[in-house]
């Protein structure tokens, strides 16, 4: 099943004039679905509404985890399965384990957050996400309004604001979404 | 609104608006290749060409065609892939320590400067496996257990500990990497004009689209990146001194090695890096992006650096003396004086003699001059390694087994072969992929660019005191 659903877009050329125009735009009640910039502009996730991103939690979890690995793969190898005589020194030399915990401890926390990163953004070789104006990424910043979540003012009325509140142009589109 | 500083030089010139960034940075990835790369491309396969003959002749005639002997049982072998190790670790300073610091410098340098050290560290991990002797077996430094022989690896040897560091090191460096070309291959798959170039950018920007959303995750995961990769490249040259100042060989049984390799290969990582981005600026009509300002940053970062290796020379050579040991002193003096006193000397003057040129401020600001600098750094950075390794393993406790170690052809083949595949790999690099981070330059554009070229809006006050007061 498909359905056809209309947006506004307000193409806009200066990020301050983006950040004015969301505390605007939301003050009057106007509901933002997403806005769409060619860097990240500071001060945009509170303007917005966007949350701290959790990964950094996700990162020491994943990094614990590379620790406990490497720590577990060196006691069991040297100290429990075959302990090996070296020097007449301990099987169990912890200071020697130190450099391969450290290791495993990075690059499980970083590749974990990495894939963490890209599931939860929905990014990955064949995705592809909507690009409702593809100057966004070039030098335009762009906020997308859905239509029927707005449905308090009329289309002319939200072009009216977004106009009013300094965008350059604005755009309909329509996106047939696949259910 | 731009704010320009009257106190720093703006990083960005030629009054650039953000479409500008975009067009000057996306024209050789889209455009037919200049003649000058083809001819670069060429010579460096050519190159290559004969590094393989080379490295093909040492795997299956064995490591006796290296000059090797039953004294110098590391040579030319260890000290590439030292050499090439160390130059590396610019690529990570640059994208992981300056951005912790905030030096916004960086932004234009750190695109090149990663993707050298994913190319010197592929590099590096050639020579790992030349060495072995027996490449098809190198398997066998991982921990899999009984069934490949009848033990675990050693733990605490530092030579596993480099498996684990250097794997560790390449992973993260192009997961790295990568995510930061995510933001810049959306852009090159939007202005794309034709299909097959749409569907290779699209496949490898994995569905970018900017939203404000994916930025705040992005720009969580780059800072956490950058996090981890501080302490890991300064554990990576941390375990490869310890492979030496583990062992009892009089001249690496010493505690200076950690800090010392990783401010040498500091040191000559960034020249390498100004090496690379010199010509590049130049080719791909890039001076407004990597301008002189730069160079001279990168110029102070060499001068640290390798005034901090010559202390450390100096103190190395004041503690063979003052530890009193025998054969450690005389390590020293069989440096300096011994039959490789001539690649001590070079090592001396390439690394902390010619450096300090550029306490002066026109030497450091002329582009020839860092240029030609900036090769002799990495000469002497080469000499570092190969006297540490060759002129200590020389002569140690034994004199009846004193011997001299010379190349052959196949160690410059083999060597040749390195600087074949990183020619060739940063050429495809720099036509196939942007060599300038587009999104982070146009994020600092406002504050470091030279002009004003933003609208003055109501609110535009707050956000003057916001710029003014990041500087």
């Amino acid at each position: 099943m498909s359905e056809v659903k209309s947006y506004l877009i307000g193409v806009y050329d200066d990020d301050d004039v983006l950040l004015s125009a969301i505390k605007s735009l939301r003050e009057k009640g106007a509901k933002i679905l997403d806005a769409f910039t060619p860097f990240p502009v500071h001060g945009i996730d509170p303007a917005l509404g966007i949350k701290r991103s959790r990964l950094p939690q996700a990162a020491f979890i994943f990094g614990a985890t590379g620790t406990t690995c490497a720590i577990s793969l060196q006691t069991l190898t040297l100290g429990w399965d075959w302990p090996m005589n070296i020097g007449g020194k301990p099987h169990l030399a912890f200071p020697s384990f130190i450099p391969v915990s450290f290791e495993l401890t990075v690059l499980f926390a970083a590749l974990g957050m990495v894939g963490t990163f890209l599931l939860s953004s929905g990014l990955g070789p064949g995705s592809k996400k909507t690009v409702f104006d593809p100057r966004s990424s070039d030098d335009k910043f762009v906020l997308v309004f859905d239509l029927e979540k707005n449905n308090q003012f009329t289309a002319d009325q939200l072009t009216e604001m977004v106009k009013a509140s300094g965008a350059s142009e604005v755009n309909f589109k329509d996106i047939v979404e696949k259910h | 609104m731009n704010v320009t500083s009257s106190v720093r030089e703006p990083l960005i010139l030629g009054g650039k608006t953000l479409a500008d960034i975009t067009n000057d940075i996306c024209r050789q990835v889209e455009g037919r290749p200049s003649k000058s790369w083809i001819i670069a491309f060429t010579l460096s396969l050519l190159l290559l060409g004969v590094g393989i003959y080379c490295v093909m002749v040492t795997w299956f005639v064995g490591l006796g065609v290296w000059g090797l002997n039953k004294t110098v049982g590391w040579a030319w072998d260890i000290t590439n892939f030292v050499w090439w190790i160390g130059i590396g670790h610019a690529g990570t300073l640059i994208s992981a320590i300056l951005l912790l610091f905030r030096q916004k410098w960086r932004t234009s340098i750190n695109r090149a400067a990663e993707a050298m050290t994913i190319f010197a560290v592929l590099c590096a991990a050639s020579f790992i496996l030349l060495h072995m002797g027996r490449p098809w077996l190198a398997h066998w430094a991982l921990p899999l257990g009984n069934t490949y022989g009848t033990l675990w690896v050693n733990f605490n040897s530092p030579l596993v500990w480099d498996v684990f560091a250097i794997s560790t090191y390449f992973t993260v460096s192009v997961v790295f990497w990568y995510i930061g070309l995510i933001p810049d291959l959306a852009t090159i798959r939007d202005r794309a004009t034709n299909k097959v170039s749409r569907l290779i950018y699209g496949i490898m920007a994995f569905g970018w689209n900017g939203s404000a959303k994916d930025w705040s995750r992005f720009e969580a995961v780059s800072l956490v990146l950058a996090g981890l990769s501080t302490p890991l490249v300064l554990s990576v040259h941390t375990i490869v001194s310890f492979d030496f100042a583990t062992s009892l060989v009089p001249g690496w049984h010493t505690t200076i090695f950690p800090p010392y390799f990783v401010a040498g290969a500091i040191f000559s990582g960034f020249a390498m890096v100004l090496t690379l981005m010199l010509i590049t600026r130049k080719v791909f009509k890039l001076e407004d992006y990597i301008t002189v300002a730069h160079v001279e940053s990168m110029n102070k970062v060499i001068t640290l650096t390798g005034s901090i290796v010559g202390i450390a020379y100096i103190t190395e050579f004041f503690i063979a003396w003052y530890s009193g040991v025998e054969y450690e002193g005389y390590a020293f003096i069989n440096r300096a004086t011994g039959p490789y006193w001539w690649s001590y000397w070079a090592m001396m003057t390439c690394n902390v003699i010619s450096p300090q040129l550029f306490w002066i401020r026109s030497v450091r600001r002329s582009l020839v001059a860092t240029f030609v600098l900036s090769i002799i750094v990495n000469i002497g950075m080469w000499f570092e390694r190969f006297v540490i390794i060759v002129t200590s393993l020389h002569r140690d406790y034994l004199p009846s087994s004193w011997a001299y170690f010379t190349p052959t052809w196949f160690d410059i083949g083999d060597y040749a072969n390195s600087f074949g595949l990183f020619f060739t790999l940063f050429l495809l690099f720099s036509k196939f992929l942007p060599v300038i981070n587009m999104a982070e330059v146009k994020a600092v554009l406002k504050s470091s660019g030279d002009v004003q070229t933003g609208q003055a809006q109501p609110n535009s006050s707050s956000s003057v005191k916001q710029s003014v007061s990041q500087h």
